[in-house]
Parts: structure tokens; sequence; C-alpha cells
């Protein structure tokens, strides 16, 4: 568990030295999982080891509980109040019809684009591993 | 009263109150949920434990006049998790890695599609219905993760914190509407399911996708990462073609 902690914030450190010391457009801890996934490739790779316990403990706690964490920045709202309120139905228009737009673009293009036949595949497994909750 | 008084000032100060009424009332709000998707199975998504615990959190600030910076200073704690939380998102993806390995041919078109609808669509809406430019603008990276979307939001003109609003709201959309839309159309393919809630939803549309398949999440944290790149080039361009000067 500790050791899990410590790892993920190494990792989003290395992210954010290398993000604001080159001055990259990319959040640090989005790069942090890039290093991380690279790591754990490269470990498999070289010694056979899968995921430390421990890691997998700690990144499957954190991510089954993912919504959590995105409340204190979503009351943040309530800063946006005053220019909802004055264009909401333009933003929640806008905000609707593109969302609606967006999710149907992207899966059916990938729906489109995927080999047919491994479409049972990844439900399957999509069951099989739906443990996060 | 002066001793209310003292206590309330203690209150307003301390990280104690606004990390506790957080957990609480997300503790709140995911019982609520799962007794709201019962009560309403017409509607099992509007049942979501992040909208509910916003709303009754915005009601209590509003209501106790506490304000936001004092609220953050607690909340603060749980909002710093993001960060490792993403990096976490390296072990869903590294597991199902054969499977994105297998859809990538599919991955790239449907993110630049997926990523240039997102914002194209909310500009041409949003001028149609005569929004100020600043909104307009700010509408552009609202699929994205907060950092990326306020760094690109400051670049084409838009007002970063109005464009993390939209995020926020963005983020809620997809995961009310992203399983009952896409299912209701055919799409039974987690992976595409969860790469199309991260791309135009980001890691709010994700965190649902968690909670119902390991697949679909490893999607949605692989578009989140990607749409962030695309949409960083993709934007500027969309701002050129699309928003009048």
């Amino acid at each position: 568990m500790i050791g899990g902690l410590t790892a993920l914030l190494l990792f989003q450190l290395a992210g954010e030295v290398t993000a604001r010391g080159l001055g990259l457009p990319v959040p640090g801890p989005v790069l942090g999982m890039v290093y991380l996934f690279l790591f754990l490739f490269l470990r498999e790779r070289r010694t056979g080891k899968t995921v430390p316990q421990g890691l997998r403990q700690t990144a499957e706690g954190l991510l089954s509980h993912l919504g959590l964490l995105f409340v204190p920045a979503g009351v943040g709202v309530i800063n946006g109040l005053a220019v909802l309120a004055a264009n909401g139905a333009a933003i929640a228009v806008a905000i609707g019809v593109s969302t609606a737009l967006a999710l149907i673009v992207t899966a059916f293009t990938m729906q489109a684009l995927d080999r047919p036949g491994t479409e049972g595949a990844g439900e399957a497994a999509g069951e099989g591993g739906g443990e996060a909750r | 009263m002066s001793r209310l008084f003292h206590l309330w000032v203690y209150l307003e100060t301390t990280p104690l109150l606004g990390l506790t009424i957080t957990l609480a009332v997300f503790l709140f709000a995911t019982v609520a949920a799962r007794r709201g998707a019962t009560l309403l199975p017409a509607f099992p998504t509007l049942a979501n434990p992040v909208l509910i615990a916003i709303i009754l959190l915005v009601l209590f600030l509003e209501a106790s006049g506490l304000s936001y910076a004092a609220y953050f200073q607690g909340a603060q704690y749980i909002h710093f998790l993001l960060g490792p939380a993403t990096v976490a998102l390296a072990v869903p993806l590294y597991d199902h890695l054969g499977e994105i390995r297998k859809a990538l041919r599919a991955l790239f078109p449907a993110l630049l599609l997926g990523s240039a609808t997102a914002a194209a669509s909310a500009v041409v809406v949003a001028e149609a219905l005569d929004a100020p430019r600043v909104v307009v603008l700010s509408l552009l990276p609202k699929s994205v993760t907060t950092p990326i979307a306020m760094g690109i939001a400051d670049a084409v003109g838009g007002d970063p914190s109005l464009a993390a609003v939209f995020v926020l709201i963005t983020g809620l959309t997809a995961s009310l509407i992203a399983l009952p839309l896409l299912r209701a159309l055919g799409v039974r393919d987690f992976r595409a399911l969860g790469f199309a809630a991260g791309v135009s939803g980001h890691g709010l549309a994700t965190a649902e996708m968690f909670r119902h398949s390991a697949v679909a999440g490893a999607f949605g944290g692989l578009a989140i990462g990607l749409n962030g790149l695309a949409t960083s080039l993709i934007v500027p361009l969309i701002a050129r073609l699309f928003v009048p000067h």
C-alpha cells in the first residue's frame, strides 16, 4: 500500500519534472502514466514479472473511487454560476449535442474499423474483468 | 453567540470541514444513487453519485456562505489524489495491452474524428445560439482533462476558469448519457464504449466506465491521454476555421 502509493507519486513527480522542465504542453500526471506503463512493460520483458501486488492494490483502490476525486473540482462550478445563468440554454445545448455527437462518432468509427469477430472477446473480457466495483 | 461565531471561524479556517463534508456527502450520494437507481429504473444513470454530491455541496456552500476557497482548503486533499490516480491508469492499460494492440488500427481514426467532432460541433451550436465569444472559445477544449483544457482555452483566447466549468459539465453529461445512448444505438463492445466515453468525457466519464467494466475503463484511460494530445493540436485549427474574428 505504502509502496504502491510511493511508486505512483514517484512516477507523477518524474512526469511533472519533465513536463515543466521541458515546457511540454502535457500535464505531469499524464506523462507519469506513460512512464509507469513503460516501466511495467520493460519490467515484464526483462524479468517476466507482472504488476507488483502493492502497486496493483493501490492503483485499483484509487481507480474504484475515481468519481469521488472529481468532486472537489466539480464544486468549483459554483464560480461559474453567473455565466451559466446568463447563457444557460446555449451552453446546455452546445455541450449536450456535441457530447452526444462525439460519443457516437468515436464509438462507430472504432466499431467500423475494428476487425469483426473480436467484438465478442472485448465484451466477454469486460464482463469477466468488471471487478472495479 | 460569540462562541458560535468563534466555532464558525474555526470551521472556516480548518481543512477538517471541507474534507469531512466531501467524504460524508459522497457516501450519502452513493447510497442515494443506489436507491435512486431502483426507484427510477427508467433513468438509472441519472442516479450518479458524483452529480448528486456536487449538487448537494454547491447547495451547502450557497446556504452556509462558506467560500469555495475555504471549502477547497480541506477538499484539496481529495483533489490531490487525482494526480496519482491518473498515473494509476497505467495499470489497467497494461492489463489490457493485448486488446489495445488489436484495436490500434481503429483507435487513431476514432480519436481524431471524435476529438474534432467534440470541439467543432460545440462551437457551431454555441454560435448558432448567439453565445458570447469568450463562451464559444472556452467550449473548444471541454472534452479533455482539466489542466490541458485550461491551457488550451488560454492559448485560443478563452477563459481558463470557465473552460474548467465546461470540462466538468461535459464530463458529467458524458457519464450520464454514454451508456444509455450508445447501447440504444447498438454498441455492445466495451472497448468502443470506454474509448468513446474517454474521448468525449475525459476522466469523469472514464470513472463511470470503471463501474461497469475494467476493459471500458482501460480504454477510457487511454483516451484521456491521447485526446489531451489530439485536442491541443486540433483545437487551434478549429478555432481558426469555425470562430469568426
